[in-house]
């Protein structure tokens, strides 16, 4: 051993870093994996390793604050009698009533609304007060099929099949006893109290040909009137959404990893499924083979933050971008002025991601009456709108620079990659290079 | 009796007939030409009376409320899947995952039920003449189910309130599923749901199976049945 001087610097490992050994105490000490919300954390290729070129000789760019750069998306023109018109290419993505509070619930319908897009219900059903804020509200049926009824099917303006999730394709999900209060056991035809699982497959189909079968009962059920999103979790994009094309969709939703969830297991979030990135080209690629880019709608969320990002989403081929951890944070989750009661909890803000547990000081994902209260659905609503509005604005400065007067009309070929990994994920040239990865050269 | 030729109006002419009436509305009417096809007299939301003459396929009478829907014939996956109210009667078998997630009213099926009868069955009373296959009454959390045959591998894995009847053998028993005690109020409700199936059996002769209620919350100790 070495003994410690003022020349030497004690290395930590790169394999053990203070992270990984403090997971191995946590499981040597409890016995059991560690369970909490959101995405991804670990760093991954994503949308800030692209950048956009702009104009320049070849390009002739728009005038910022006067020359009008449009943002509306149809989405659902497929099949549907309404499809849903959006003023803004960002949705709110679906997140259950159980997992947030009614407060919160509201406050996303409340700004939707206010943003012109949409919002979507979760596991556990619609309830009134989400319903009644939210202009366009988009139903989720999921496998659980908790508080699922044809009244509710038929209040929605679209329907969500949901095959899975970026945070954990494949997996179910868990309410922990903690957070099933009376109301949400009612909602969910469940007992008080008990961990309620939510079933990772679909009862009654499996396969994309069942699937195409329960799509056309949904759309009999509903007259042919609701569009019918499907969402996949990123895990074979291209398969799953020509697989999706197959089965009748008007609307795809792919989610990656960086995609938020209530809970699971942290080994899930972080090592199955694909980086938003990695995911949005495959997607396209298969609608363009099948004809069908444009005609099916492509919407891609997971750690999508800013207008940046929607800027990016939209150049790779996606007609519209969802947002879902971004939308509980403009609400006010992890806000650094609650830190006394984060450090309270054993965590920080910024880092809280306990959400399963219902301690939320936020009031977002509790439902605890008296915490829940803490949130103001009016104030928050508000919040979560200029959120939206900021994206917008920012889309639309990226787009004018790059001469469109529509942000669909952004293209990969506005884009350059910072690394060779992104540049072959997003089939870009890397920066200062006429090089993708993966293309042949001559 | 209104008669409604699916073979001339199609699943889409019989579906807007049935769904543009007013809810309130107890007429009756009888299917004919059904040829198997998906998806016939879902969604209905009136007391009305259906016969659907012949076979039918995935999903028949999904999310009904209210409507009495007689099935002379097999039907496919997902019958009665997610209903909520009224009674539906197959007098033949029914596929795979029938009454699947159903909140509420009667599912009768006079013969045979393939795997995953009454999965995430929510409510919904289902009795099944014959026997079930594999994984029946998986996730199901209330509601009753009744088995006069035998029932297949898994029954009532993971299950949660739903109380299950068996009158014949069953293949195994899945996680957390137990065999219960029959009390004098579940013997009243068998003889109450077997007399409104129509079904002729002796409530003597069943045995009653539910929740051991050991995995309701997670305990790392109970890592070997999950």
């Amino acid at each position: 051993m070495t003994k410690l001087t003022s020349q030497t610097h004690p290395r930590k490992s790169a394999t053990f870093d203070d992270y990984t050994l403090s997971e191995i105490r946590r499981a040597a000490a409890t016995g059991i994996y560690d369970i909490r919300g959101g995405g991804a954390k670990r760093p991954l290729p994503g949308l800030d390793d692209l950048l956009f070129l702009g104009a320049s000789m070849s390009r002739y760019p728009l005038e910022g604050y006067r020359e009008n750069c449009g943002t509306d998306v149809v989405l659902g023109t497929r099949f549907a009698k309404n499809p849903l018109r959006l003023k803004i290419p960002i949705t709110i993505a679906g997140m259950s009533f159980g997992s947030l509070s009614a407060q919160a619930k509201e406050a996303l319908g409340r700004g939707a609304t206010i943003a012109g897009t949409s919002t979507t219900t979760g596991d556990g059903g619609m309830t009134p007060e989400e319903r009644g804020q939210s202009e366009m509200l988009i139903y989720q049926y999921l496998p659980s099929r908790y508080g699922m009824n044809p009244d509710d099917l038929r209040k929605a303006d679209a329907i969500e099949v949901v095959v899975g999730q970026g945070a954990k394709p494949g997996g179910g999900g868990m309410l922990l006893g903690l957070k099933i209060s009376e109301r949400v056991a009612e909602m969910r035809n469940l007992p008080q109290g008990i961990d309620q699982r939510s079933a990772c497959r679909h009862p009654d189909w499996t396969g994309p040909d069942d699937l195409e079968i329960k799509i056309s009962e949904l759309r009999e059920i509903t007259d042919w009137e609701k569009p019918i999103f499907i969402k996949i979790g990123g895990a074979r994009p291209y398969y799953d959404t020509a697989l999706s094309v197959k089965a009748g969709a008007d609307v795809i939703v792919i989610d990656g990893m960086q995609g938020g969830t209530a809970a699971t297991q942290e080994v899930f979030i972080e090592h199955v499924g694909q980086p938003t990135l990695a995911c949005i080209r495959p997607a396209v690629k298969a609608l363009q083979e099948l004809g069908m880019h444009r005609k099916v709608q492509l919407i891609v969320s997971g750690g999508i933050r800013n207008g940046a990002d929607v800027a990016k989403a939209l150049a790779l081929g996606a007609d519209a971008v969802s947002i879902g951890t971004a939308a509980l944070v403009a609400l006010g989750d992890n806000d650094p002025e609650l830190e006394e009661e984060y450090q309270k909890l054993g965590t920080t803000a910024g880092a809280y991601d306990d959400w399963h547990e219902g301690r939320d000081p936020a009031g977002i994902s509790t439902q605890d009456p008296e915490l829940s209260k803490r949130l103001d659905p009016v104030l928050a609503g508000r919040r979560l709108a200029n959120y939206l509005k900021v994206m917008t604005l920012e889309a639309q400065t990226i787009a004018r620079s790059c001469g469109k007067s529509h942000v669909h009309n952004l293209e990969p070929e506005d884009l350059v990659a910072l690394t060779v990994e992104a540049a072959a994920m997003a089939q870009v040239p890397l920066s200062g290079t006429d090089w993708i990865p993966g293309k042949n050269h001559d | 009796m209104e008669i409604l030729d699916l073979k001339k109006i199609g699943v889409r002419g019989v579906n807007s007939i049935l769904h543009d009436l007013s809810q309130d509305s107890r007429q009756n009417f009888e299917i004919q030409n059904p040829q198997g096809q998906h998806s016939i007299a879902c969604g209905l939301d009136a007391p009305l009376i259906v016969e659907i003459k012949g076979h039918v396929g995935f999903y028949c009478g999904g999310m009904n409320k209210f409507a009495k829907i007689t099935i002379t014939g097999h039907a496919g996956v997902g019958l009665a899947e997610n209903m909520m109210s009224g009674n539906i009667r197959v007098t033949g078998n029914a596929s795979e995952s029938a009454g699947a997630t159903a909140h509420g009213g009667l599912l009768v099926i006079e013969g045979n039920a393939s795997s995953r009868c009454g999965i995430s069955m929510k409510g919904v009373d289902i009795v099944v003449g014959g026997s079930v296959g594999h994984m029946s009454g998986f996730m199901a959390q209330s509601g009753n189910l009744v088995i006069c045959g035998d029932a297949g591998e898994a029954l009532g894995d993971s299950i949660y309130e739903t109380k299950i009847f068996v009158r014949g053998e069953v293949s195994g028993l899945g996680t957390d599923c137990i065999e219960k005690e029959m009390t004098p109020e579940h013997f009243s409700k068998l003889s109450e749901l077997l007399e409104s199936s129509g079904l002729k059996a002796d409530p003597a002769d069943f045995r009653r199976y539910g929740s051991a209620r050991k995995l309701y919350n997670f305990d790392i100790d109970n890592a070997d049945a999950y």
